[in-house]
C-alpha cells in the first residue's frame, strides 16, 4: 500500500487575533493537530492599545483543506477575523533578512556590489564582515541568499513574510 | 463591597449560573475551593472514584438535562485523569465546564508537586481554556467560560486556577449578559437558504432527513420540529447513533439509523436519494462510508452551527450556518407559508418499503444462548413504558442497543459516538441518576467495557443511586473480535476477557444487588428482579458468545456493500482496508 500527496497550492492569509496568552501556540497547533503545513507565520500586535495582534501564516494546502483552515481558524474563540489574501487577489508580500558576510578582499567587494543590486543596506561593517539588511518578496530575498554564499555568508535571519492586500479596502 | 477569595468567587458564580452540582475529587491545590463549598453547603458534590468517571458523570448529567455539566479535579493527575471525558465531551459537543485546581503561579513551570501544563494539554481537547492568574478576573471568566460551554457547538470548557488564586481577594460581581468580543456563533440562518432548502425539499423526489447529535443539543423543541418537518414533507428519517430520540423510533416515517451498523433501509435510502437535508449531523466517517461512494446521486442540504463542519468531509450544495432548532422553526414555517403540497412519495416509499422488507435487524434465536439482541428487546420490552434513560459503554453491546431498544423521545439516550470512550457508561449513568432522580436509568454495558471505570460502584452506593447496570457478558472485546474475525482470518490477538470477575460477588460487595442470568428461561424474571429492586443493581447477563453486530458496512466500503449476516464475513483483508478505522 502507498500513501498518496492530493495537490496543493500556496496560501498567505491575515488572521487577526486577541493578543493574549497563548494565543500562538492555539494558532500553531491547530495547524500541527489537524495536519496542515506551516511555512511561514510571524505575529505582533498591530493596534494602538496593543489589544490586537495580526498573524501572517503562509500555508501550502489542496482546496478543500483550505476552506477548512479557513473556518477552524475562525472557531477559535480569541480570533477576531481570517482573510485569505491569496484568495482576495493582489497582495504585496515582505520578508525583511539579516545577512552575516565575512572575508577580506574580492569578496568584500562583490557583497558590496551584489547588495547594491539588491538595494541591501549595510547595517553593520567591521574590516572582515559586513551584516546586511534586505526587504522584499520572498523569491528575491532567496536569490541574495544564494548569491552571498559564494561571497562568504556565514549567518542568515529571516522575519517570515508578512503581507497585505492591494488597495483602499482594510481587512 | 466586600472582598472575597478565589474559591468564594467561584462558588458565587456557580450559584449564580444555576448550578446545582458538581462532579469531582478533591487534592491539594483545590483544597481552598474544596473549603469554600464546604462553607457555603449550596451546592451538591457528587464524590467520584476516578476523575474521568468525574467528567462522563456530567456529560451524563448535561445530555439528560440539557444543562452544562460541573466538574471539579484537583491538578496534575487530577486534570490528567480528565482529559478522556474533555475531549469525549469535545467529540460529542456536550456542554461542560471543567474547573481543575493548579499549583500557586510562582511554582508554575517549576516542576512542582503535581503540576502539569494543564491549559497546554487541554488546549485541543477543550473548546476553550483559561488560566486565571487575578483573582479579580475569576468571576467573569467563569461566566464567559459558562457563555461559551453553551451557546453556539457546545464543548468543554476548562479553567485551571492557581491555588494562590484560590486564596487572594477580589470584588465580584454578577456579570450581565455576555456580549463576547470575538466568539458570536450564528443561531439564525440567512432566510433565503432556509426558502431555498424548502423549494428543493418539496420539488425532491427522493429526499431523506440525515438528523444528528445537534438536534438533541438544540433542546427538546427542536425534535417537535423534526417531527413535524418530516410530516409536512412526507420524508423519511434517519439518524446517527448521537440523534436517536430525535424522531421517534416508533414513527411511521422511521429507517432507523444509518452508517457503519445502520439498517439495510437507512443506508439504501442515503445511496439512492435525489435530495439529503443533514441537520445537526457531520457527515462522521462511520456514517459514510467510502466517500467516493457516499449518496452519489443526491444534492445535499447541510444545516450546522459550526462552519467547519460544512464541506469538511462531505461537499454540500447548500450550507446553512445555525442551530438547528432555529433553522427547524424556520423551515416548517416556510414550507407552510409557501404553501408547497405534501410532496407525493408513493414511489420512494415503494422502495423503502422493499428494503424495509430485507428485515436487516432480523436474528435467530437459539434454543437455549441468549442472544444479545433478544437481551436488548427482552429489556426494551420491560422497560419502554418507563421512558428510560439508556447508557452504552463502546463496542457490540452500544450497537445493538442502538438497533435494537427504540427510542422514543429526545435525552433518554447517553453514548460515546465521537471519541468511542469504554468506561464513559456507568459513570454517565451516575450523572444522568443524579440530574434525573425519578428516571429509571440503565447502563447497557459489556463485560469488557464496565472493567473501565467499575470502581464508580461505590459513587452509586454512596449517593443511593439506583442506576441499572445490564451487563452483556460474551467474555469477548466482542467488537474487536468481530474485526478480527473480518480483517484478520479470526486471529483474536487479545480479545478475549479472561480472568473476569464474578460480577454478582462485585457488585454486592459494593453493596448492589447482583443478579444472574444465564439463559433464555430466566431473561424476563432476571429483568423484571432487577426493575423491582429499589437500589442499584448489577445484572451479568451472559449471552451467546460469538454473535457478531449486523449489518455492517466495512471500513471502505460502499452503503450498498452492507454484509448481513455472519455467513458472509470473510477471512482476510487487503492492505488498504486494514489501514483504515
Amino acid at each position: 500500500m502507498h500513501i498518496t500527496q492530493a495537490k496543493e497550492t500556496r496560501h498567505t492569509l491575515a488572521v487577526m487575533v486577541d493578543n493574549e496568552p497563548g494565543i500562538l501556540a492555539r494558532i500553531a497547533g491547530l495547524f500541527t493537530a489537524r495536519g496542515y503545513n506551516i511555512e511561514s507565520l510571524t505575529v505582533s500586535d498591530v493596534t494602538a492599545d496593543k489589544a490586537v495582534s495580526r498573524i501572517t501564516i503562509v500555508t501550502s494546502a489542496s482546496d478543500a483543506t483550505m476552506e477548512q483552515i479557513l473556518a477552524q481558524l475562525d472557531r477559535l474563540i480569541p480570533v477576531h477575523s481570517v482573510t485569505d489574501l491569496t484568495a482576495l487577489g493582489p497582495h504585496v508580500e515582505r520578508e525583511l533578512a539579516l545577512l552575516k558576510v565575512s572575508g577580506v578582499g574580492d569578496h568584500r567587494i562583490e557583497a558590496l556590489r551584489l547588495a547594491d543590486v539588491y538595494r541591501a543596506r549595510v547595517v553593520d561593517a567591521t574590516t572582515t564582515s559586513f551584516v546586511f539588511e534586505v526587504t522584499g518578496g520572498r523569491e528575491k530575498i532567496d536569490t541574495f541568499v544564494t548569491l552571498m554564499r559564494e561571497v562568504g555568508l556565514c549567518e542568515v535571519a529571516r522575519t517570515g513574510i508578512v503581507a497585505m492586500a492591494r488597495g483602499a479596502k482594510a481587512v | 463591597m466586600t472582598e472575597l477569595s478565589g474559591a468564594d468567587i467561584l462558588i458565587e458564580a456557580l450559584c449564580d449560573l444555576g448550578v446545582e452540582v458538581v462532579f469531582g475529587y478533591p487534592g491539594g491545590a483545590v483544597l481552598p475551593i474544596y473549603d469554600a463549598l464546604f462553607r457555603s453547603g449550596r451546592i451538591k458534590h457528587i464524590l467520584v472514584r476516578h476523575e474521568q468517571a468525574a467528567t462522563h458523570a456530567a456529560e451524563g448529567y448535561a445530555r439528560s438535562t440539557g444543562k452544562p455539566g460541573v466538574v471539579l479535579v484537583t491538578s496534575g493527575p487530577g486534570a490528567t485523569n480528565a482529559i478522556t471525558g474533555i475531549t469525549d465531551a469535545l467529540m460529542d459537543s456536550i456542554p461542560m465546564v471543567v474547573i481543575t485546581g493548579q499549583v500557586p503561579t510562582a511554582l508554575i513551570g517549576t516542576d512542582a508537586f503535581q503540576e502539569a501544563d494543564t491549559v497546554g494539554i487541554t488546549r485541543h481537547c477543550s473548546k476553550h481554556n483559561y488560566l486565571v492568574k487575578d483573582p479579580a478576573k475569576l468571576g467573569a471568566t467563569i461566566h464567559e467560560a459558562f457563555y461559551i460551554a453553551t451557546s453556539g457547538r457546545p464543548g468543554p470548557v476548562v479553567i485551571d486556577i492557581p491555588k494562590d488564586v484560590q486564596v487572594a481577594t477580589a470584588r465580584y460581581a454578577k456579570p450581565g449578559p455576555i456580549r463576547h468580543k470575538t466568539y458570536r456563533p450564528q443561531v439564525k440562518a440567512d432566510q433565503p437558504s432556509i426558502e431555498a432548502a424548502m423549494d428543493m425539499l418539496a420539488a425532491a423526489e427522493r429526499p431523506v432527513l440525515y438528523t444528528g447529535g445537534g438536534i438533541i443539543n438544540a433542546g427538546p423543541a427542536a425534535s417537535q420540529l423534526l417531527c413535524e418537518l418530516a410530516r409536512i414533507s412526507g420524508a423519511p428519517v434517519t439518524s446517527t447513533l448521537m440523534g436517536l430520540g430525535a424522531y421517534p423510533a416508533t414513527g411511521p416515517q422511521w429507517l432507523g439509523m444509518l452508517g457503519m451498523h445502520g439498517t439495510y433501509e437507512a443506508n439504501m435510502v442515503m445511496n439512492k436519494a435525489d435530495l439529503v437535508v443533514c441537520l445537526g449531523a457531520r457527515f462522521d466517517d462511520r456514517v459514510t462510508g467510502r466517500l467516493d461512494a457516499f449518496s452519489p446521486h443526491s444534492r445535499k442540504i447541510h444545516v450546522d452551527i459550526d462552519r467547519s463542519s460544512i464541506n469538511k468531509n462531505v461537499r454540500v450544495d447548500l450550507p446553512i450556518v445555525a442551530d438547528v432548532g432555529h433553522a427547524l422553526e424556520d423551515m416548517v414555517r416556510v414550507f407552510k407559508a409557501r404553501r408547497h403540497p405534501k410532496p407525493d412519495l408513493r414511489a420512494w416509499w415503494t422502495m423503502i418499503e422493499e428494503w424495509r422488507d430485507k428485515r436487516s435487524l432480523a436474528f435467530t434465536d437459539l434454543p437455549s444462548d441468549i442472544m444479545p439482541q433478544r437481551a436488548i428487546r427482552a429489556l426494551w420490552e420491560a422497560t419502554h413504558k418507563r421512558n428510560p434513560i439508556i447508557t452504552t459503554e463502546v463496542g457490540q453491546h452500544q450497537m445493538w442497543a442502538a438497533q435494537h431498544f427504540g427510542f422514543e423521545a429526545p435525552n433518554k439516550w447517553l453514548t460515546s459516538g465521537g471519541l468511542g470512550t469504554m468506561g464513559y457508561g456507568l459513570p454517565a449513568a451516575i450523572g444522568a441518576q443524579v440530574g434525573n432522580p425519578k428516571a429509571l436509568v440503565i447502563d447497557i454495558a459489556g463485560e469488557a467495557s464496565i472493567q473501565m471505570n467499575i470502581q464508580e460502584l461505590g459513587t452509586a452506593s454512596q449517593y443511593r443511586l439506583p442506576v441499572k447496570i445490564f451487563i452483556l457478558n460474551n467474555e469477548y472485546m466482542g467488537m474487536v473480535r468481530q474485526w478480527q474475525e473480518l480483517t484478520y482470518s479470526s486471529r483474536y490477538s487479545e480479545s478475549y476477557s479472561d480472568a473476569l470477575p464474578d460480577f454478582v460477588k462485585l457488585g454486592e460487595a459494593y453493596g448492589w444487588k447482583g443478579i444472574r442470568i444465564q439463559t433464555m428461561g430466566e431473561l424476563d424474571d432476571g429483568i423484571a428482579a432487577m426493575l423491582d429492586y429499589d437500589g442499584p443493581v448489577i445484572v451479568d447477563c451472559r449471552v451467546a458468545k460469538l454473535a457478531n453486530c449486523f449489518p455492517m458496512i466495512p471500513s471502505g466500503a460502499a452503503h450498498t456493500e452492507m454484509l448481513l449476516q455472519a455467513s458472509e464475513v470473510s477471512g482476510e483483508m487487503d492492505d488498504e482496508a486494514k489501514a483504515l478505522v
